[in-house]
């Protein structure tokens, strides 16, 4: 892709991004025209693991590392079984509606490994992966879904955000949030991880604007698979890619595999060492597909057809992950069976904990609505006091 | 001990609670270098640079988005809305994550944030610039509105709304701003918050109001006083939540009330307070509780104006109805 406009901070783009400004020189040249190139812009894409997960380009330094590549794989298959399980969950009775994540496992733990625990992390509502890579419990999680406030109060990084539910809503809370890094010069850096849908949103695109105009400390994943609800990424916009959507904003943006978990997490250590170093933002864009229905309360099969699911599930970036590290010989049939194992003993664990947790307090609705709870409002506190 | 005026009084209130506290931050459209467009915000961006007094790029959604960001990694953001017509972009991030950010966090994250805004008619301004819609707000949990209506009480009510660790919709009158001046002291004392300030005692009806409405109804009270009618006035103050027991207290005393605002009728704060006296102080009453308030119209333009907000007549009227009333 290319499109013409100016740019001047150019020199903060990395190799990746081949920017071309030519703009001062054309319009000073005693050659000018009617209408001239004064910029040019390109988005790259990248990819380091094909589908059946052999190499296609020379991997980065992590990607030779066995134990490196375990942890990445282990995450994605706790997040996958617990997804089911949750599902399970919810279809009989035990817990809220649920947004499943499954296929996203590479490209929420992608970006999550790529922070560390003084970053600060917002997301949407299906980064399930991610949350469990930062710390938070599957207890804690469940807790959330389960209809429980205090399942945000979680264990994870306690600056991190609870999931936003509003779409595009926290791309807002994360320039903020990198407002802050940037007056205290902290090496910090702020993620929010937002879906396709949400960067048709005016909340997407001004936080992308002033991040630009401040130079923030700031990574935008846009997590694109391919759904909003019913909606499919080309009826949400007429860009070519979303990635793009960076440059109106004067920042770099990129596409990678969002299957490929090598590839996200190196896409965005680039980012996130760029936002670290002073650099400014950049928007991500991660390919990848959402394999389940939008929630547990949606019906996919009203408005996609079967096949392009079966189809999305030959680039499951799971079995990417194990087909690469059997093909470095890292992996055994023996190591699969005990991570199923662990995986499901923990979720199981979990499900025990989460189902013995008591019940909200009714007067918990009142405790943290200000931090004390105005006079003129206790005696409706009182109201709920001993009601159960 | 200097008389200034409203405005005048709020960029001192910035500019202490700024001096006072290094994470109050004041950012908006045209703080910095332009002083705000009622100039409240004047002079602090040379005395406390432009990291601290910001100017933002033009985007309400993205301005009360970061002021949550800002919050919640402990800084105190004073946010300007240009004019309370300009807020609606805005409404999602205070009513769905600067309100809720505490309860859905359960404590973990929290946003004191003040977003202070202009409000009201009376000034001669375009289409979009003179609503009083403080209702909208006062209506969603988790939130304080705080609406001054004099000079010292702009000073106090700022720097309590800014000390305070929950998010506050701080409502400037615009009719007020350069109206009148006032001793106030810049001596960094807040005002209380929660609770409504009896502005005068009297014996026969109570007036209750708010905002650039006390001026009026203060200008009644002279009147009535000259007919012989004792009125107490009540400045509510901070409308959400709401000091209800002093309002009560007071028609215990005088046995009629009489709401003033210069919101609409429907669904205004002044239905809050006659549902509430109905409740818990009918038995009190001597006369129906009146209201005195905008018809349920848009805003005009400025030719309409006066007709438009309630005036001392009204409020008189009301009163002596209330007295009267047999």
């Amino acid at each position: 892709m290319k499109v013409h406009g100016t740019l001047d901070m150019a020199e903060s783009f990395s190799s990746e991004m081949n920017v071309v400004t030519r703009g001062n020189e054309l319009r000073s040249g005693p050659e000018a025209g009617a209408e001239r190139v004064v910029a040019e812009f390109e988005i790259r894409h990248r990819q380091y693991l094909d589908a059946s997960g052999k190499l296609v380009a020379d991997p980065p330094a992590f990607a030779r590392d066995r134990d490196t590549m375990v942890s990445l794989y282990r995450a994605m298959t706790l997040s996958r079984i617990f997804d089911a399980k949750a599902i399970a969950l919810q279809r009989t009775g035990q817990l809220g509606t649920y947004p499943s994540s499954a296929g996203q496992e590479a490209a929420c733990i992608g970006y999550a490994s790529a922070m560390t625990d003084t970053d600060v992390m917002m997301t949407t509502y299906r980064e399930q992966p991610a949350q469990i890579w930062r710390g938070v419990t599957l207890t804690e999680l469940l807790q959330f879904w389960g209809g429980d406030e205090a399942g945000s109060n979680f264990s994870g990084p306690r600056e991190d955000f609870p999931v936003a539910v509003l779409i595009a809503s926290h791309a807002t809370h994360a320039v903020g949030v990198a407002t802050a890094f940037q007056i205290r010069k902290e090496p910090r850096v702020a993620v929010c991880a937002l879906g396709d849908g949400a960067t048709s949103k005016g909340d997407f695109y001004e936080s992308v604007n002033v991040a630009g105009v401040w130079r923030l400390p700031v990574v935008f994943m846009v997590i694109n698979n391919y759904w909003a609800i019913s909606m499919p990424r080309e009826k949400q916009t007429a860009a070519q890619t979303l990635a793009q959507k960076a440059i109106a904003g004067g920042i770099p943006g990129i596409q990678v595999d969002g299957n490929d978990i090598i590839a996200v997490r190196e896409v965005m250590n680039e980012a996130m060492e760029r936002a670290r170093s002073g650099g400014g933002p950049t928007v991500v864009e991660a390919l990848t597909y959402r394999m389940g229905d939008h929630t547990t309360a949606d019906d996919a099969s009203r408005y996609r057809r079967e096949e392009l699911v079966s189809a999305a599930w030959k680039l499951d970036p799971v079995a990417r992950a194990r087909s690469y590290l059997v093909a470095q010989q890292w992996w055994t049939k023996e190591d699969e069976e005990q991570l199923i194992a662990q995986c499901r003993a923990q979720v199981d664990a979990a499900v025990t904990e989460y189902l013995k947790l008591p019940p909200p307090s009714p007067t918990s609705m009142f405790d943290n609505l200000f931090e004390k709870l105005p006079h003129s409002l206790e005696w409706q506190r009182k109201k709920y006091e001993g009601s159960r | 001990m200097a008389e200034m005026t409203m405005v005048a009084a709020i960029t001192v209130a910035l500019a202490r609670a700024m001096q006072d506290d290094e994470r109050v931050l004041v950012l908006g459209e045209d703080v910095g270098a332009n002083g705000g467009v009622f100039r409240a915000t004047d002079g602090l961006q040379a005395r406390f640079g432009e990291e601290r007094v910001r100017d933002t790029p033009l985007a309400e959604t993205v301005i009360a988005g970061m002021s949550v960001g800002l919050a919640a990694q402990g800084f105190r953001p004073v946010t300007e809305f240009q004019f309370m017509g300009f807020i609606y972009p805005a409404l999602d991030q205070v009513i769905n994550h600067a309100g809720r950010m505490r309860n859905r966090s359960r404590g973990r994250l929290s946003c004191p944030i003040v977003f202070r805004s202009p409000s009201g008619a009376g000034i001669h301004a375009p289409e979009h610039h003179s609503e009083a819609t403080e209702a909208l707000f006062a209506h969603t949990p988790g939130i304080r509105v705080v609406i001054p209506s004099s000079p010292a009480r702009a000073y106090g009510l700022l720097l309590a709304s800014i000390a305070d660790p929950d998010p506050v919709m701080f409502f400037e009158p615009t009719r007020l701003y350069r109206a009148s001046k006032e001793e106030v002291e810049d001596n960094g004392q807040a005002l209380p918050l929660d609770v409504c300030f009896v502005l005068r005692e009297g014996s026969d009806v109570t007036l209750v109001t708010w905002g650039a409405m006390v001026k009026e109804t203060l200008a009644a009270v002279e009147q009535l006083e000259a007919e012989g009618i004792s009125a107490e006035v009540i400045d509510v103050a901070t409308v959400s939540p709401i000091d209800f027991d002093t309002i009560l207290a007071s028609i215990e005393k005088t046995g009629r009330i009489v709401i003033v605002h210069e919101a609409p009728l429907n669904c205004g704060i002044g239905a809050e307070i006659a549902a509430r006296v109905a409740e818990r102080g009918l038995l009190s009453l001597q006369a129906p509780i009146e209201r005195v308030t905008a018809p349920d119209v848009i805003v005009p333009l400025l030719r309409l104006e006066k007709d438009y907000m309630p005036g001392e007549k009204d409020i008189v009227e009301a009163a002596r109805r209330a007295v009267h009333f047999t």
